[in-house]
């Protein structure tokens, strides 16, 4: 089993669940399995498209999966999954 | 209620005074259903690549240490803090935006390189920042 980490911002979704073990795949199988056990998470994690949202990093074992193959990023036996929300602010907005 | 240690919150201001550019960094304590205690502060490089006067942002990377740091220290891992130089403690737009649930945001407004407050504000349930009031004394539980 690999082994996903609930950020502590999102554990309010997870009855205060951090770890869950979920079955080897891809990422996109790890989080589904995720927000179908925890369903009140999927909306912090998900986008309208169904795609992680874009203030969501994931990293597979210490890479980012954007540097992978993003979602279809191969999740082994052992794996360690990090959910990282964005963390960004300041007094004005980046511009676009 | 928001207490803080009173050194953690000097060291904070100690380290953040006299930066032109924007500050940020890692709050840890406990927490039990009346109040928090933040009893560990950690800083952290401000990673935005543009203007780090007026913005900051804080690497993945940087965040998962804090995640096991905590739990390696059997620390609650409570938020974030940033600073706003030659502006107030009150959290902007972006801000809010930005900000995750149940994570306090302390905001430090530094003015000409000097301490000038030091709020806190915390998302509520429909998502707009609330202020948590401070106090710089030990929790007595």
């Amino acid at each position: 089993m690999a082994t996903i980490i609930i950020p502590t911002p999102l554990r309010r979704f997870t009855n205060n669940v951090a770890r869950m073990n979920v079955g080897a795949g891809n990422v996109s199988d790890a989080v589904l399995e995720l927000t179908s056990s925890f369903p009140e998470l999927k909306k912090h994690l998900i986008d309208t498209n169904g795609k992680i949202a874009p203030f969501i990093n994931i990293f597979v074992d210490n890479s980012d999966i954007r540097s992978l193959d993003r979602e279809q990023t191969q999740v082994k036996e052992n794996a360690v999954i990090f959910i990282i929300p964005a963390i960004a602010g300041g007094i004005t907005s980046p511009k676009k | 209620m928001l207490f803080i240690v009173p050194s953690v919150a000097t060291k904070m201001i100690k380290d953040t005074e006299t930066d032109l550019n924007e500050c940020c960094g890692f709050l840890f304590g406990h927490q039990n259903r009346e109040h928090r205690t933040i009893t560990k502060s950690l800083a952290v490089i401000n990673s935005k690549t543009s203007d780090r006067r007026t913005g900051y942002e804080i690497t993945s990377e940087d965040f998962i240490d804090a995640e096991l740091m905590a739990e390696n220290e059997n620390l609650d891992f409570l938020g974030i803090y940033h600073t706003h130089p030659n502006h107030s403690a009150i959290p902007s737009d972006y801000d809010q935006q930005m900000a995750l649930p149940c994570f306090s945001y302390i905001i430090i407004s530094v003015m000409n390189e000097k301490f000038n407050s030091m709020r806190s504000w915390q998302l509520d349930s429909q998502f707009n920042f609330k202020e948590e009031k401070i106090d710089f004394m030990l929790a007595t539980n």
